[in-house]
């Protein structure tokens, strides 16, 4: 086809630029639309706070901006949560620069890498944000507090105590652990150990075996039921992770010694709703999200308003949890481990 | 290729040059682009909160900057008519690479020349593929995307080097002087300068376009196709791995996954400055201008505290856009000014030698 190629050339030219144009203005309409609440506040003198979780879309993560929203709202604070879709650190560094552009008062963040962060996270601070780290920390000294979820000490005496009232104070027992290198479940089993062997409470609960399934689920599986074959005496089980927890309460639910042999560790409230509610699981141990949300945004604001400066013995008030204190390193522990059981099982969703 | 130009005529009839000088370089796709960069630049300056801030043009050169280095090089390949799916992987082969050596003991210069010369030997592969073999360029980056990404993955696995020395990761993320600008701005308008003298102001350049046009032509007017797209393939691995550097050093990071995705950013953002897919069109300062753009929007909607997605969905519209618009208003186009060109202006000799052209 032959057609006069020069004019329509220019014609295309001027109609895509005004088309981009239109576009363009298009695009950031829509975007004003929702920022002029944001700069609004944002100049009312209030506090805004962000939270940035390792990505959105997680359920865990959905839970803890729930408690944080919850915080911001008794406070008076602006909140608003952005994140990635992908949880690396990468992705992370653009939302903290655009945080310290904004000028926000504080951060609280998830953080995908301890180090990575460090210059993203200095810059904000230096820019005046009040930066609180949760769930996941960075070095200590580029942050101004971190909320940890629980001890290992924490951690567990909590399970020791779960499955010590849940076989009556005594018995044979097993652990079915993730993997044999797994650092925090070693260092959680060895404290259990101990605390077995020293505490007179336990005196008549014997340990028998470590079993590891290797974060594996069909793995945990049937290391579950070797468990059972080789001792038949077995009363209880704990598994401190939450991949063996759901694949033991499977084996459990389906196999002549449910509602005979105890269960319990570490799961998260959405594995482990079915065998709640079937009888398999008593009670399990997990930190709440939601409270660990809320309790970083009383911290962020504590900082914000110079109630405290994040020096180790500092104290502030976070609302419904009552008042905690600032440990060594900038750290605040949020608690012993929340237990979930039947009755409150249906209030999480993560 | 002659024009059909009688020797009594005094201008050129040559339909790409009849026109006016100022219209030739003024009604263009790239001005288009470069217009509404601006527009979105100043309408963001004056209704977005804080994007006047001090700190807006650093971070937002410094996100753009491996885009804008990788774009380079992908222009050109894009022009001869192919295309490199495999960059991102090499960017994170290298950071990798960087990662790996220094943890290993190197220097950071030493790891960085290393991980330079996998990115040259990543574009030699891809090169010698697709000139020497001559198989499409489209299955073979798509397998060495795999291919790079895999290397790099297994080399770390699912951890990460994070300590690189102080004084390195400054100056990724260090600005020039007191100003504003990042340093990494400065290799970045070497080699865009380099790049711009190649494609515009060089046989090379003038090859790389016939080629894109037509190779066999190109190869019969004695262009070495071969050797230029070996050559092209070359240049985008290492400035891929120099993109994966910096990467690394500014975000502190040296990951398997680092960089996933950012294909599909530096393509989008070649073509959104005007490139054409299938090759023989398109110049260094509408791709640049391109890339600046989605880095406005971006920052722009980040600064709006829009999600990823919706910036996604917008930068996807403006490319699909950018595909369709000139194919729909060309045929728009070709419909309405034939009233107006029945006027005696235009001899018809003119279209023909127009539509040889194309």
């Amino acid at each position: 086809m032959k057609f006069q190629k020069r004019r329509p050339t220019a014609l295309a030219a001027l109609l895509l630029t005004a088309t981009f144009a239109f576009a363009g203005c298009g695009g950031d309409d829509s975007g004003d639309g929702g920022g002029s609440s944001a700069g609004g506040d944002g100049g009312g003198g209030d506090m805004s706070v962000t939270m940035l979780p390792k990505n959105l879309g997680n359920a865990y993560f959905d839970t803890s901006t729930d408690g944080a929203e919850k915080a911001a709202d008794e406070l008076g604070a602006e909140f608003e949560e952005v994140g990635p879709d992908t949880a690396s650190p990468d992705a992370q560094v653009q939302y903290i620069n655009t945080v310290a552009q904004q000028g926000k008062d504080a951060l609280i963040i998830s953080a995908n890498d301890p180090d990575a962060l460090c210059d993203a996270i200095d810059e904000a601070r230096s820019a005046d944000v009040k930066v609180v780290t949760f769930d996941a920390d960075t070095n200590p000294d580029c942050r101004d507090l971190f909320i940890n979820q629980a001890t290992s000490e924490g951690i567990a005496a909590k399970q020791l105590e779960l499955i010590a009232d849940q076989i009556g104070g005594k018995g044979e027992i097993a652990i079915l652990s993730a993997s044999a290198n797994a650092t925090n479940q070693n260092s959680w089993i060895e404290m259990m150990e101990k605390e077995l062997a020293d505490n007179p409470d336990y005196a008549d609960i014997e340990l028998v075996d470590t079993v590891y399934g290797d974060d594996d689920d069909q793995k945990s599986f049937d290391q579950t039921e070797a468990l059972l074959q080789n001792h038949p005496n077995l009363k209880g089980i704990i598994s401190p992770t939450t991949v063996g927890i759901a694949a033991a309460a499977r084996y459990l639910s389906d196999s002549s010694s449910k509602g005979k042999v105890a269960l319990t560790g570490l799961g998260t409230p959405n594995q482990m709703r079915e065998y709640v509610d079937n009888g398999t699981v008593t009670a399990f141990a997990l930190w709440n999200p939601g409270d660990l949300g809320y309790l970083a945004t009383y911290a962020a604001a504590a900082l914000v308003n110079g109630d405290i400066s994040g020096e180790e013995g500092d104290s502030f008030d976070a609302g419904d949890l009552g008042s905690f204190e600032v440990g060594a390193d900038g750290v605040v522990l949020l608690g012993e481990p929340f237990t979930f059981d039947k009755d409150n099982i249906a209030d999480f969703d993560f | 290729m002659s024009a059909t130009a009688t020797p009594t005529a005094p201008a050129r009839t040559y339909a790409a040059y009849s026109a006016p000088l100022w219209k030739r370089w003024l009604l263009t796709r790239e001005t288009a682009v470069i217009v509404l960069t601006a527009a979105v630049i100043l309408y963001s300056l004056a209704n977005v909160p804080n994007f006047d801030g001090p700190l807006t043009m650093k971070f937002l050169l410094q996100d753009i900057a491996p885009i804008l280095l990788i774009a380079l090089p992908m222009t050109l390949v894009i022009i001869t008519g192919e295309i490199d799916l495999s960059v991102a992987s090499i960017m994170g082969l290298s950071s990798v690479l960087l990662g790996v050596l220094h943890d290993a003991g190197m220097s950071i210069p030493t790891a960085a020349l290393l991980a330079l010369l996998a990115g040259l030997a990543c574009g030699a592969l891809n090169g010698f593929l697709i000139a020497y073999v001559g198989l499409p360029s489209l299955a073979v980056t798509i397998g060495t995307l795999a291919l790079f990404r895999g290397i790099a993955v297994g080399l770390l696995g699912t951890t990460a080097i994070t300590d690189f020395p102080d004084d390195w990761s400054s100056l990724a993320t260090g600005t020039i002087g007191e100003s504003r600008i990042p340093l990494v701005m400065i290799p970045f308008v070497v080699l865009a300068i380099g790049f711009v003298v190649l494609l515009h102001f060089s046989t090379f350049g003038r090859g790389v376009y016939e080629i894109g046009l037509n190779d066999e032509a190109a190869h019969f007017t004695g262009v070495n196709v071969a050797r230029t797209k070996m050559v092209l393939f070359l240049l985008s691995g290492v400035v891929s791995a120099l993109a994966g550097i910096y990467f690394t050093l500014r975000y502190g990071s040296a990951r398997g996954d680092n960089a996933t995705g950012y294909e599909l950013q530096v393509i989008a953002a070649v073509l959104l400055g005007g490139v054409s897919i299938f090759g023989g069109r398109g110049r260094l300062h509408g791709v640049l201008a391109g890339v600046v753009l989605i880095g406005v929007i971006s920052s722009a909607l980040r600064l709006e505290s829009v999600t990823v997605n919706v910036t996604n969905i917008i930068v996807g519209l403006l490319l699909v856009a950018s595909v369709i618009l000139p194919s729909v208003l060309g045929w728009a186009g070709s419909r309405l000014p034939r009233k107006a060109s029945a006027a005696p202006a235009e001899p018809r000799p003119d279209k023909d030698a127009a539509t040889a052209d194309v």
